[in-house]
């Protein structure tokens, strides 16, 4: 994919409007630090609300509960993190490449000798009772060698061949991940996309990819004849709109065939490629009313948990649905159900804004930076916090499938938890570091 | 910079349409949807009725008569009761292994994780033989509650029985607060008093996790209520006469009422064949109950208030004479033939005075006082004048309680028949029917239908000389003790008190020299005035009644006798009436020969004429 590339201005040195310090600390962005501790603070309270049990008071930092073990985490991670802001910031690109390498080989490491937990071959035992998922380390390594070759000052935009290569870059991680049955890890791979827009891919992918996506979704939902209907229809429409498109009508009948060929082979792909699982999570976005109890149990008792909220929530640790096991997995992909059931619609409001104030925080640092690897790095992050977010809330009410991953900083776990502040984090420590950087 | 920086507003706009629309769909769910809230309800608020106990029901003496006693349910939760010998199980409950199959099946097909019973009503004794093996069967538990327990056997059919409420009832809004699986009297006292002997039910409001495990009460309980047991009720019978009469009638089919002539309250109520309440407790109800209902005996038809198509008899010409002294038709001299062209009789001296005719039960007497009583020239033609009588006769017996519900406390009533200007209107048409058509009704045949509580308010009547209190079983609800309201009322038949004087010394020799001698208990100084009847059966040897209040003189007891196939009032009916009032009267029985007869039951072998 190309960058543009900036032209030296000769200017050095910023205006110097701006503070400068030498130390890492200084110019570190407290404000995304500040959202950060936000976050887990709350996280870390759900993930307590989610075991609180009035017979039988267990204290929030007792380790026999996950709440004590994740403070266990948010400790470790702060060490990790103070390291990652004290290291020199220039390791992470010039390492960037045996970083990603290690954590390709890893995978496949994991992949061979991981004993299977639930049908996933992910997990690595470390001994002691602490296991690691190491696709959780592959997002930054995989976002970290992503910017590395973005920022190559040879990278032409129209080389077929560095298209190839970074196409190579981003998926290979996935691929070894799906083989490791975490689809849903996997997924998160395609977040990048929108990275590869901020940096120049045609706008034509993410609009088609939206489209097909819509398409898909909608055979599902709509009868087939009404829903070609309704394409043709605002395909005329657009012609009629644009004169460039009637110009281009052959092209436009050739994509309509094609979408007619789309919506009838979505069954076929739905029923016969689809593994049942993976099936009956399409059938519980489609409609979870067919079988509440079965395919459906998850989002319609998560929906009922998050429902039961109204909008000002039962109040800290008076929920009921997700305190009694009715949500599955509650302290992990779930956790936003005890968020909608004690805090209500105000809560999951104020959450939902937490963290569009972190990803527009991200794209904002993301824009400061000098280097196209900062800025690349930076978009990259923002893309798989978003993508979590995206999918962790919608399955929950409903507007996502259900797709096994965790809410960023939220969720119970400390791999996840550690993967999410070493991305952050590193994004953190080549910011507070963009002034010593040159522009090229 | 350049156009691709622009693209960050582009990757804003798709963060913020996210975080809009998931705001926008969590507020319709959280806020404007709020099905969500009633389907957490259902999940995770478990409602436990309290079931209140039951009201106990006392006899007149203060003898309890229904109680509660424990039993035991064997609840099941299927999904914890895997890995289970179902063999050994069968074994264990002495069921059938299929039957134990069955259940299982049920179990699970109504919730894999909630409890639901597998075997209901087990006894005391069952429950010991299974709890201490109960422990190699996870999954099963016992569930304890209380059941309907009668000590004393006796007066099932006015007491009636619960059980469980019936899809129909459920569906029935004058049900309303009743669940299914819910107890209900479903006869006797224990329908008629429902309201009073359930008591209120409270309900606790539960925490429940997925699994169906308790978890603590709900909002600590603010929303709970305590229940509140149902009233005691106070009955009227007198349980030693109930028991006595049983004994004397058990293996005899027909009917003994018995009522406090001052007050109507039943002091018994025997429909023979009976059967022990008990039956209908245990976890065997439902095999038992069948087996009642079918039985060439009609054991659950409850005679004293439903055999309402048997003509009274003879003992209605007491209630002819009584309208036809009111009327003026006849005196207590009057005096008649014993005319057998008339309608046959049998041997007694003629002509008889009303006293006599009471005491040897002459029917041409009474056709002809009858006669005189419906054809009393109002109308030239004599079509029209019958019909007019007729109807003016109809009106006063009804004063006496026949052919209507007489209102008492056990549900099932019938209403009897008497003989009505239209019935014979539609029958033989409008003026096609004269005297000679009706006759019959003189002598109590024909088209009259009464029921044993009739007969024994009758005898109320006249032992009150003109009126009853609506007969009924129980006499206080709840602790006050005080004489329920609407069992107060005195009806007033259409009969002066005078009229009854004679009737009542006829029937005094009835029972001193007459055809009820059986029945007397001058020995003891009681003098009991009574009247035998026959009911003509086309089925089988004829019915035999015997009417009787006792003592003359500030009458205690009143008492109908109903023996089916019993031929002779003055042979079946008339002893046990003797026995029953001396029981009553002097709490002994000292007339054991008449007892051995009654028991013998050699009345009923006796060869027909």
């Amino acid at each position: 994919m190309p960058v543009e590339q900036k032209v030296l201005g000769g200017k050095i040195v910023q205006p110097s409007s701006r503070r400068q310090s030498t130390s890492v600390f200084g110019n570190l962005d407290w404000f995304t630090v500040l959202l950060y501790f936000v976050l887990v603070a709350l996280g870390w309270m759900n993930i307590y609300a989610v075991v609180y049990s009035p017979e039988n008071i267990v204290n929030i930092f007792s380790f026999d509960i996950n709440s004590g073990k994740q403070l266990l985490w948010i400790g470790t991670g702060v060490i990790l993190m103070i390291v990652l802001l004290v290291v020199d910031y220039k390791v992470y690109e010039h390492l960037a490449y045996p970083i990603y390498g290690g954590i390709i080989l890893l995978l496949l490491f994991t992949l061979a000798v991981a004993n299977p937990v639930a049908g996933s071959r992910s997990w690595l035992d470390l001994g002691g009772g602490v296991r690691l998922q190491p696709a959780e380390l592959a997002k930054f390594a995989t976002a970290l060698a992503i910017s590395r070759f973005l920022s190559n000052v040879s990278l032409r935009q129209q080389n077929m061949k560095d298209q190839m290569v970074l196409a190579a870059i981003t998926f290979l991680p996935a691929i070894i991940i799906i083989l490791q049955n975490e689809t849903g890890s996997a997924l998160v791979f395609g977040a990048f996309i929108l990275a590869f827009f901020r940096e120049g891919m045609s706008p034509l992918i993410l609009i088609i990819g939206g489209s097909a996506a819509a398409i898909f979704i909608l055979t599902l939902l709509v009868p087939k004849l009404y829903l070609l209907i309704g394409v043709a229809a605002l395909m005329g429409l657009a012609m009629f709109l644009d004169y460039r498109l009637m110009r281009r009508f052959k092209t436009m009948i050739a994509l309509f065939v094609l979408i007619i060929g789309m919506v009838f082979s979505v069954d076929y792909f739905v029923n016969d490629i689809l593994q049942p699982h993976q099936q009956n999570r399409i059938k519980a976005l489609i409609n979870p009313e067919a079988d509440p109890l079965g395919y459906g149990w998850n989002v319609t008792q998560s929906k009922i948990a998050i429902g039961s909220g109204g909008f000002w929530g039962k109040g800290f640790l008076e929920g009921t649905q997700t305190k009694f096991d009715f949500v599955p997995e509650q302290s992990t992909d779930f956790i936003f159900c005890t968020i909608g059931e004690e805090h209500g619609w105000l809560g999951s409001t104020i959450l939902i804004g937490l963290f569009m104030l972190l990803l527009m925080r991200i794209v904002y640092i993301a824009e400061r930076q000098k280097s196209v690897f900062g800025r690349t790095y930076g978009y990259c992050v923002v893309s798989i916090i978003f993508f979590h977010f995206v999918i962790n809330v919608g399955m929950t009410i409903g507007l996502a499938p259900v797709v096994g991953i965790p809410l960023p900083f939220f969720s119970y776990g400390g791999s996840s938890l550690w993967s999410f502040t070493i991305l952050l984090f590193i994004l953190l420590a080549i910011d507070a570091n963009r002034n010593r950087e040159l522009v090229r | 910079m350049n156009y691709l920086e622009n693209r960050k507003y582009v990757i804003q706009a798709i963060f913020l349409v996210v975080g809009v629309v998931y705001a926008l769909r969590l507020f319709y769910i959280q806020v404007v949807d709020s099905s969500y809230k009633q389907a957490a309800e259902t999940n995770a608020i478990k409602t436990v009725i309290q079931y209140p106990f039951r009201g106990l029901i006392y006899d007149r003496n203060g003898e309890l008569l229904v109680q509660n006693t424990p039993v035991y349910d064997l609840m099941i939760v299927p999904k914890e009761a895997r890995n289970i010998d179902t063999l050994r199980l069968a074994q264990m409950l002495e069921i059938p292994l299929e039957d134990a199959r069955e259940r299982f099946k049920k179990a699970r097909a109504y919730s894999w994780v909630k409890p639901s019973i597998f075997l209901q009503m087990l006894s005391t004794q069952d429950f010991a033989h299974i709890q201490d093996n109960l422990i190699d069967f996870p999954g099963f538990y016992i569930n304890a509650r209380t059941a309907r327990g009668y000590p004393h056997k006796s007066l099932g059919h006015a007491l009636g029985y619960i059980a469980e409420i019936s899809p129909k009832q459920l569906e029935d809004t004058s049900y309303h607060g009743y669940r299914p699986g819910d107890y209900i009297g479903k006869a006797g006292i224990e329908m008629e008093y429902e309201k009073y002997l359930m008591g209120k039910r409270g309900v606790k409001y539960k925490m429940v996790n997925v699994r169906g495990i308790d978890k603590g009460p709900f909002k600590d309980g603010a929303y709970d209520t305590l229940s509140v047991a149902g009233q005691n009720l106070v009955s009227t019978i007198d349980l030693e006469l109930q028991a006595y009469g049983e004994y004397l009638m058990d293996g005899a089919k027909g009917s003994v009422v018995a009522i406090e002539p001052a007050t109507g309250e039943i002091l018994a109520y025997i429909s023979a064949p009976f059967y022990d309440p008990n039956l209908f407790t245990g976890k065997d109800y439902g095999k038992n109950y069948m087996q009642l209902l079918q039985d060439p005996d009609k054991t659950m038809f409850n005679r004293p208030i439903m055999a309402d198509r048997n003509p009274p008899g003879s003992i209605f010409k007491l209630t002819q004479a009584l309208i036809a002294l009111e009327e003026g038709v006849i005196n207590p001299r009057t005096q008649f033939a014993c005319n057998k062209s008339l309608v046959n009789c049998h041997p007694h001296p003629s002509p008889l005075d009303l006293y006599g005719a009471v005491q040897h039960s002459c029917n041409p007497w009474f056709f002809q006082a009858y006669r005189a009583l419906i054809n009393q020239g109002k109308s030239k033609n004599t079509f029209t004048d019958t019909s007019l009588g007729l109807k003016d006769w109809r009106e006063q017996v009804l004063t006496f309680g026949f052919g209507q519900k007489l209102g008492i406390d056990i549900p099932g009533e019938k209403t009897g028949i008497i003989a009505s200007t239209d019935l014979y209107d539609r029958v033989y048409g409008k003026n096609r029917w004269k005297y000679s058509t009706i006759y019959s009704l003189s002598i109590g045949q024909g088209e009259l239908g009464v029921t044993p509580l009739q007969m024994a308010n009758f005898m109320a009547i006249i032992a009150n000389k003109g009126y009853y209190v609506t007969p009924h079983i129980i006499r206080s609800v709840g602790e006050n003790g005080k004489p329920l309201k609407e069992n107060q009322e005195r009806h007033y038949t259409s009969v002066k008190p005078q009229h009854y004087e004679p009737i009542i010394e006829g029937m005094a020799e009835v029972v001193r020299a007459g055809t009820a001698r059986r029945a007397n208990l001058e020995k003891v100084g009681i003098v009991v005035c009574g009247k035998t009847g026959t009911a003509q059966n086309p089925q089988g040897p004829d019915h035999a009644v015997f009417v009787a209040f006792a003592p003359k003189e500030n009458p205690k007891i009143a008492i109908a006798v109903y023996v089916e196939h019993g031929k002779w009032g003055g042979q079946s009916a008339a002893p046990i009436a003797g026995l029953m009032i001396e029981k009553f009267l002097t709490d002994t029985v000292t007339m054991k020969a008449q007892e051995k007869w009654v028991l013998s039951r050699e009345y009923l072998n006796i060869k027909s004429k």
